[in-house]
């Protein structure tokens, strides 16, 4: 067993037992739903609804239904693909790179942000799929021979690089979820009455046992997926940033923006980790597993990643002008101060003063605080995307190809779809599935639960 | 060796509540002798597998073998497609050999190296514990998911008897005698190791 210094603060409050944890992960899935989940579900499920109407109606009629005209041509779909795939991210970093750095506290959120993960992927893929404008010949993005003869996809191209990370990473990050689940679904059956119940947990857990060669080898697959994983989630978002640095377009052609689009990937995640996390543990009572201080960790990786992405911003003006490159210098200018400048502004605002408010503890220890800066961050990484995108493409090379952009009812009609997809799917996940990886916390208990480490400390001064 | 005659072999479990006790009881038990046919857990329990003789698992090495294969495949299929097949001129760039466009060629290798470790792992893991949909739970005592930890033994007469003892002595909640079953001379193994 680990011990640990008792300074550390507990990461699972009160008198738990390995029973009550059981007990407490499980409450949500025996008892009833609470009044405000019938709500959201509802609030959420229309929106879905909403968006599927919008999603079959540009099918109808091709994207000419969007507000992407002939020089933006990129618009809403590519903005709203760049910010649910960097979402994304903050679940494998938490299950991955804080596995590999033995995070402990990553136990209580791992599970939830790898869902988010799954769901905001999901969401991207819709605007991938579709923004080809004809999404049912979106089987030609795979290395599949042309029926007019053997022409292949190109295989210098990022978009195709993007087709291959996007795929490699939803697929990865649902095995490693599913590993995961499998335990605690076991734990499920073996507890619930109802025979439907127990059935579906039956299948569900795949027949798990917690036998001694299980657990040895689920430790080291659970090892080696981190350790894949954590090159990969900086991969995926590195060369998305590649569909827009390998281009010619000024504002677009910088070798700052891999590690630029994954940190400020992270940040955004972290803050709709955080966002969720808040409601969660609310619904579901999970205060004593989610403490103050997971908040705070998080709040801390927001200011890192936050203010990686601000330097990035300066750098990228600071570049601009040190380049003498015109063109370069009118694009900077132009999102600054051009006619989209509240774009800009908002994103500055959102992403580089406010999460500079976490240095302070008040605020970063502050549930209420944290839940709006959450929404602000993820508000103003949404207008990153757009600033890179829309006022860009507005002002290229020709002036005769200048043009102006605002988004269609059904562009406005798809994005509060998939936030709607994204809601249903996480309401019925933290409803039916274990919301926290109850398997994993029962490993730390004994080092970091709060009253065995009273107990512990207790022993050492007799 | 094995005697000449049936054997009968007794299922024991012996239950925790704790998983200090349970890995005390587990070193008497291997001491005196017992083999420990399975432990059952809620959680995983570090050091464990030294102490009941569990070698370490090998997947890592399927893992790295399934990578090295999917690096394979896509330098394989990006060189037949981009190089042998219809070399695509862009820009009056033609690619004429795979070594002058390896750096376009990286992220798809690294990619598919990833993908192909990441599930052919996964798959190597469900199989080789056999969790499949529909599986049968292989817990022997559905507490042991929860909040019990269970020594699993299945032992001659004798063995038994000394078995129950050290478990007992070593704080065992429980000690089930969940039945005997005969084993054929055949298949009786030598298990005083």
């Amino acid at each position: 067993m680990h011990a640990e210094s008792d300074i550390r603060i507990p990461l699972i409050l009160g008198s738990k037992s390995y029973r009550q944890i059981s007990d407490d992960i499980i409450a949500p899935i025996e008892g009833k739903a609470a009044k405000g989940w019938y709500t959201l579900i509802t609030l959420c499920a229309l929106s879905f609804l909403w968006g599927i109407g919008c999603l079959a109606y540009t099918i109808g009629v091709g994207i000419g239904a969007w507000g992407s005209n002939n020089g933006v041509d990129w618009a809403w779909d590519i903005t709203n693909f760049v910010w649910w795939i960097g979402i994304g991210h903050a679940g494998t970093l938490i299950s991955a790179v804080l596995l590999l750095f033995r995070q402990k506290w990553r136990m209580a959120i791992n599970r939830s942000a790898e869902a988010m993960t799954i769901f905001a992927v999901l969401c991207a893929a819709i605007f991938v799929t579709l923004h080809t404008g004809r999404p049912w010949l979106d089987y030609m993005l795979f290395p599949l021979p042309n029926q007019f003869g053997s022409l292949w996809p190109n295989f210098n191209s990022p978009l195709l690089w993007d087709v291959f990370a996007v795929s490699t990473y939803a697929t990865v990050s649902i095995v490693f979820w599913y590993i995961g689940l499998i335990p605690d679904f076991g734990m499920i059956r073996d507890r619930v009455i109802k025979p439907w119940q127990k059935k579906m947990y039956g299948t569900l857990s795949f027949g798990w046992g917690g036998s001694a060669r299980h657990w040895s080898r689920f430790e080291e697959v659970s090892l080696v997926l981190a350790g894949l994983s954590t090159p990969l989630v900086f991969s995926v978002h590195s060369i998305v940033s590649f569909d827009f640095a390998t281009s010619v377009v000024p504002g677009w052609h910088t070798t700052i923006f891999p590690p630029y689009f994954v940190s400020g990937a992270v940040f955004s995640g972290f803050a709709m980790v955080l966002t969720l996390m808040l409601v969660v543990r609310k619904i579901y009572k999970l205060e004593h597993y989610l403490t103050i201080k997971h908040i705070e960790y998080m709040n801390i990786v927001i200011i890192v990643t936050g203010s990686i992405v601000g330097v990035a911003y300066l750098t990228e003006l600071f570049v601009a002008w040190y380049s003498g490159v015109e063109w370069e210098q009118y694009a900077f200018l132009n999102r600054a101060t051009g006619p989209m400048a509240w774009s800009y502004w908002i994103m500055m605002s959102c992403n580089v003063l406010s999460p500079q408010l976490f240095w302070f503890k008040k605020i970063r220890t502050s549930i209420i605080a944290t839940f709006i800066l959450s929404i602000v961050v993820n508000i103003g990484m949404w207008f990153e995307r757009f600033v890179i995108i829309v006022p860009t493409l507005c002002r290229t090379y020709l002036p005769s190809t200048w043009n102006s952009y605002s988004p269609s009812f059904i562009d406005i009609g798809i994005f509060v779809g998939t936030l709607g997809m994204f809601g249903t799917f996480f309401l019925l996940f933290s409803r039916y599935f274990p919301v926290v990886a109850q398997a994993e916390l029962k490993t730390i208990l004994k080092s970091s639960g709060e009253q065995q480490k009273k107990d512990s400390a207790a022993l050492a001064h007799h | 060796m094995a005697s000449a005659v049936a054997t009968n072999k007794h299922i024991i479990h012996g239950v925790f509540n704790d998983e200090v006790p349970l890995l005390e009881a587990c070193r008497k038990l291997r001491a005196s002798g017992i083999r420990i046919k399975d432990v059952f857990t809620p959680m995983p329990i570090h050091g464990i597998d030294g102490i009941i003789g569990v070698p370490r698992t090998r997947i890592a090495i399927c893992a790295f073998i399934y990578g090295i294969t999917g690096t394979a495949l896509a330098s394989l299929m990006m060189w037949y497609m981009m190089i042998s097949d219809w070399p695509l001129d862009v820009g009056g760039k033609p690619n004429w050999a795979y070594y002058f466009n390896i750096p376009a060629f990286i992220p798809i290798t690294f990619e598919m190296t990833v993908f192909c470790a990441a599930h052919g792992m996964a798959l190597t893991y469900f199989l080789r514990c056999w969790l499949v949909p529909g599986a049968k739970a292989k817990n022997p005592d559905p507490r042991t998911t929860d909040d019990k930890f269970l020594i699993y033994l299945e032992l001659n007469d004798e063995q038994a008897k000394k078995a129950e003892e050290v478990l007992k002595a070593n704080g065992a909640e429980e000690v089930n005698h969940k039945g005997t079953f005969v084993v054929e001379p055949a298949y009786v193994l030598d298990e005083t190791h």
